[in-house]
């Protein structure tokens, strides 16, 4: 489970190194939730700051859309092209009593596990819309040991928003069914997806059908892009078909992210909005209301060069806690 | 023998129930009795040959194969899989030759087989119609039974290999060739056997089997498989393989309701008019589920007992039995075991006056009306399942499945509360010592462990003595013929002649049709309202989690190829509900994977639940491997049929505690889950 003594320092060597008893460790650290641990666990993660550069890529929908299926399908084709992949799990069925099923592993076909994917599952918890802080933590660690990550959240709605802040690409799957558009639309999920997979096209001219309306959808929702449309792919995980093309979709959505503007600022807006979430759960939006009342919290973020997330939040959580009243938001120590 | 038993019927193996001859004290009538079977077979099948013939000479009137877990999901006994489990819980059949020496000096002609075979049920009917020819016999003359139910192996028994629509499809080749061609094989047997082992009521068995006999007929009909024709003759040779539990009058009840349910559905949705056709044939093993290890004497009585609920009512009568042994849930039982289990049939059957007798219940209020109502309330659930679109659905959307993991948790926490008595186990719990199982471990059959060893020469050496090029050409033929959509039993007939093996055949329909992994049914399970006790355990689940400073990570999972995941299940479901978060890895683990997971998932503690008997190989490696991988911290436990020397050497081995069908109270297995992992992390 861990190794008392090690530094973290250590780990973080280990986990930028691939090694998979190194990362399980980190992804112990950062979830744990003593004083003394979230120390090591913060300098962990600022160790590996600016050096989780694996691609970060969400994918969600309803239950029963053949999300664990096309996951097993894309990871299992990543690996054969000699791409290292890990896969964060969200599990929603948490109880009351704090205990949940993380069943996912087992929905996950034999082939990724086969092909060495590194897989975890994590409880959704508390946490409305199915995404703890832990999971953002989790991602830096993971996208600091392999190239591509996938986080995978069951969800229709509140999840997508939250996933978004998380990934540099978030991908919908769809079932065909007919009429499931005004649902899409009232659950605002045409917003956020940056690829559309209709899954199960085995199931005949449906999945045609739900794949136009999506298209049509999307011109409703998003009114003011710039004419560049999210692709809606068609295509079958339990077939394997239409892997390559999803592939590709994710691919070229990297690529476009990097050749502008619009990569680093989504992952600059990603971070300030990891880092707005976790304080608005911690002290509500009044206290959240305090911090940036003295000063923008872009600002407030910025005057911490180099440092995690985490590191962040925690820092900015003890201002709020300690109250203070000055614009002094330089105070690196 | 000293004094012979009344004459047994001269040909026990055609159409019991219905032959009738004098009864010995002259005057009634008496029915001939149903098939007396014995589920059997282990180690080799030279050593199955010889357990056969001896069952025979003591008066068994069939024959029940059982086959090893490689055999059954399609893997040859050199296979990785297959390692620990050749020969374990029956007998390994790999290619023509072990067919044939398994049936050696048993002229297939006359014997009556019936087989729990079904993922690879195609492929052991290929060799077996390949064996009587071999032997000189006519297939059309040939007599039994292929379980080929694979919807229930989705929903419990575990050893599925393909997907649900190419399942149908072999199932439905299997029935469409046989009615032509071997006209007295019954080539199905659904089986609601399973669903009761799995927590099934008696309505859900019904209603459950029922939708997938439906499935089966529908997919038959509107696939054009068989002609509207040939429909009632398949309807008459569909068989259903049935449980009987202990509460024996409704269980009584339910084989009436089955029996008219059956012959409704019969006239209603397929039009059958031939009223032969529409009975309900059905063979019966009973409840291995209230076996008890404590006190397994008792056993001999309840088993007794539950044969008499299946065999009372001559309207509804079992047409073949078979009955565990009575120490089943302390290992792999003995022939002497067996024996007592056949004598008990046969002291029904010949000495009491059961079989002179018409129907008892014929116009008893109190039967008739337990009738009705359980055959309503099945009614109704079998509508609700055929309106999610039947069996197949069902099985997909785990409907079913979180049915039956629900009754099963419902009647766990009955038994752990008192509220049902189960005698020996939570009332009346003072018993001298057994003279029965004084004896230890010696009281169960142990399977040689160079059996295995000596099965994979044996194979090694058939596959150096067949021509490969006719094997190649057979495998072509095979594959050539599924993918033109024909039907796979002439190839797979010609395969098992030109020395073709079980893996061979598998891999190549596992090429065509893909694997396939069922829904657990586990995460949406409804939680039970806790107990007092229940929420002693959550409350040290959430104490421990803080000191841990995660919450409780339990991994969960079966290695090896046993599919009997409702233990595993049930622990699953209590331990999420004790609080913990659970990783349910399913069933088909190698131990690599398990390490894997285990390390992956950064749990406190793994769970391994192994029924197959091969706990000894893989269990250890299981813990060798943690410690290789630098998990020797994390503590193993371990659930299954374990006799007392295997769960001694395997605490020795390092695992920190054994869990046998004794330990029915789960709240405590959380609670020494808890010990176990705060003792583990006491420096935490």
């Amino acid at each position: 489970m861990s190794t008392p003594g090690q530094s973290p320092l250590a780990l973080a060597e280990r986990v930028r190194a691939g090694d998979r008893s190194g990362v399980a460790q980190a992804l112990n650290l950062v979830d744990d939730g003593r004083a003394a641990r979230r120390a090591e666990a913060l300098d962990l993660l600022d160790a590996l700051e600016g050096e989780a550069t694996g691609r970060r890529i969400g994918i969600t929908g309803a239950p029963g859309a053949g999300k664990s299926t096309l996951l097993d399908a894309l990871a299992t084709r990543l690996c054969s092209l000699g791409r290292s992949v890990a896969i964060l799990a969200i599990d929603p069925s948490s109880r009351k009593s704090g205990g949940a099923l993380l069943g996912d592993r087992f929905r996950m076909g034999a082939s990724a596990r086969d092909s060495g994917v590194f897989f975890r599952s994590l409880a959704a918890r508390d946490q409305l819309g199915g995404l703890s802080e832990v999971t953002g933590a989790s991602l830096d660690v993971l996208a600091a040991a392999f190239d591509t990550v996938f986080v995978e959240t069951v969800g229709v709605g509140q999840s997508e928003a939250g996933i978004v802040d998380l990934v540099e690409t978030l991908v919908f799957v769809a079932q065909p069914a007919a009429g499931d558009l005004v649902q899409f639309m009232k659950a605002g999920i045409l917003e956020w997806p940056d690829v559309f997979f209709v899954n199960k096209s085995d199931l005949s001219e449906l999945a045609g059908r739900t794949a136009s309306e999506l298209r049509a959808g999307i011109e409703l929702g998003r009114p003011d892009a710039s004419g560049e449309r999210p692709p809606v792919l068609c295509g079958s995980a339990r077939d394997g078909i239409g892997i390559d093309a999803l592939i590709e979709a994710i691919d070229g959505h990297h690529a476009s992210l990097a050749r502008s503007e619009a990569g680093p600022r989504r992952r600059a807006a990603g971070r300030l909005a990891r880092i707005r979430t976790a304080l608005a759960i911690r002290y509500g939006t009044r206290g959240l209301a305090r911090l940036i009342a003295q000063a923008s919290l872009e600002r407030q973020v910025d005057a911490h060069p180099g440092r995690s997330v985490e590191r962040i939040i925690d820092r900015l959580s003890a201002r709020i806690e300690a109250g203070w009243a000055g614009t002094d938001a330089g105070a690196e120590t | 023998m000293s004094s012979s038993p009344p004459k047994p019927p001269a040909q026990p193996t055609t159409a019991p129930n219905d032959a009738t001859g004098p009864a010995p004290g002259g005057g009634a009538r008496r029915e001939s009795p149903w098939l007396f079977r014995t589920y059997s077979g282990h180690s080799s099948a030279r050593a199955s040959n010889a357990l056969y013939r001896s069952n025979l000479a003591k008066g068994q009137t069939g024959l029940s194969v059982a086959f090893d877990l490689p055999t059954q999901t399609g893997y040859d006994s050199d296979h990785p899989l297959a390692r620990g489990e050749v020969g374990k819980v029956g007998v390994p059949i790999c290619h023509i030759d072990d067919m044939a020496l398994l049936f050696e000096d048993i002229p297939l002609e006359q014997m009556n087989t019936s087989m729990t075979i079904n993922a690879t049920a195609a492929w052991l009917l290929a060799l077996y119609v390949a064996t009587a020819e071999r032997q000189g016999g006519a297939p059309a003359k040939l007599r039994g039974t292929t379980q080929n139910d694979i919807i229930k192996e989705y929903l419990s028994r575990g050893t599925f290999v393909f997907p649900p629509e190419a399942s149908m499809r072999l199932t439905s080749e299997i029935v469409a060739y046989t009615v032509e061609h071997v006209p007295h094989w019954n080539p199905i047997n659904i089986c609601s056997y399973h669903l009761q082992e799995a927590g099934a009521t008696p309505v859900q068995e019904i209603a459950f089997s029922m939708a997938n006999a439906i499935s089966l007929l529908d997919h038959l009909r509107d696939s054009g498989a068989v002609s509207e024709r040939d429909l009632a003759k398949v309807f008459g040779r569909i068989s259903f393989f049935l449980n009987a539990g202990i509460r024996f009058v409704e269980e009584m009840c339910k084989c009436r309701a089955m029996t008219t349910l059956w012959e409704q559905i019969g006239r209603e949705r397929y039009g059958i008019r031939d009223e032969k056709a529409l009975r309900l044939r059905y063979g019966v093993q009973v409840n291995s589920l209230g076996l008890t290890e404590a006190q397994p004497e008792n056993n001999i009585v309840r088993i007794a007992l539950e044969a008499l609920g299946v065999t009372l009512s001559q309207r509804a009568r079992a047409r073949s039995l078979q009955l565990p042994a009575w120490n089943e849930a302390l290992g792999l039982p003995r022939p002497w075991d067996q024996q007592l289990s056949l004598r008990t049939q046969q002291i029904l059957a010949y000495e009491t006056d059961l079989l002179e007798y018409d129907d008892l219940f014929d116009g008893s209020r109190v039967v008739e009306e337990k009738t009705r109502a359980l055959g309503l309330a099945a009614r109704e659930e079998l509508e609700r399942v055929l309106a999610m679109g039947g069996a197949v659905a069902a099985v997909e959307n785990a409907y079913m499945k979180q049915r039956l993991v629900e009754s099963h948790t419902a009647r766990l926490r009955a038994i752990e509360s008192g509220e049902l008595t189960v005698v020996g186990v939570n009332a009346y719990r003072e018993s001298v010592e057994s003279p029965l199982v004084q004896a230890g471990s010696s009281a169960i059959l142990k399977v040689d462990a160079s059996a295995e060893r000596a099965q994979i020469e044996s194979l090694q050496a058939f596959r150096n003595r067949r021509s490969s090029a006719a094997v190649t050409a057979a495998l072509r033929q095979l594959e050539d013929a599924i993918q033109a959509g024909k039907n796979i039993m002439p190839p797979s007939i010609e395969a098992a002649k030109a020395g073709v093996t079980t893996g061979e055949w598998t891999t190549v329909l596992r090429r065509v049709f893909g694997e396939y992994r069922a829904p657990t049914g586990v995460a949406a399970s409804a939680s039970v309202q806790p107990s007092a006790e229940d929420a002693r355990v959550r409350e040290r689940v959430d104490v421990l989690s803080k000191r841990l400073g995660r919450r409780l990570k339990l991994l969960v999972g079966k290695p090896g190829l046993d599919g009997h995941s409702n233990g595993a299940e049930q622990i699953a479901v209590k331990a999420r509900d004790a609080g913990m978060e659970v990783v349910y890895d399913g069933i088909r683990l190698t131990p690599e994977e398990i390490v894997q997971s285990a390390r992956d998932e950064g749990v406190h503690v793994v769970g391994l639940s192994i029924l197959s008997g091969s706990h000894g190989v893989l269990v250890v490696d299981v813990v060798e491997r943690m410690r290789a991988a630098g998990l020797g911290d994390v503590p193993v436990v371990v659930g299954g049929i374990i006799p007392p020397d295997d769960a001694l050497a395997l605490e020795k081995a390092g695992v920190r505690r054994v869990y046998t069908p004794k330990d029915f109270d789960l709240a405590r297995i959380m609670n020494e889950i808890v010990d176990v992992v705060a003792e583990a992390n006491a420096a935490a």
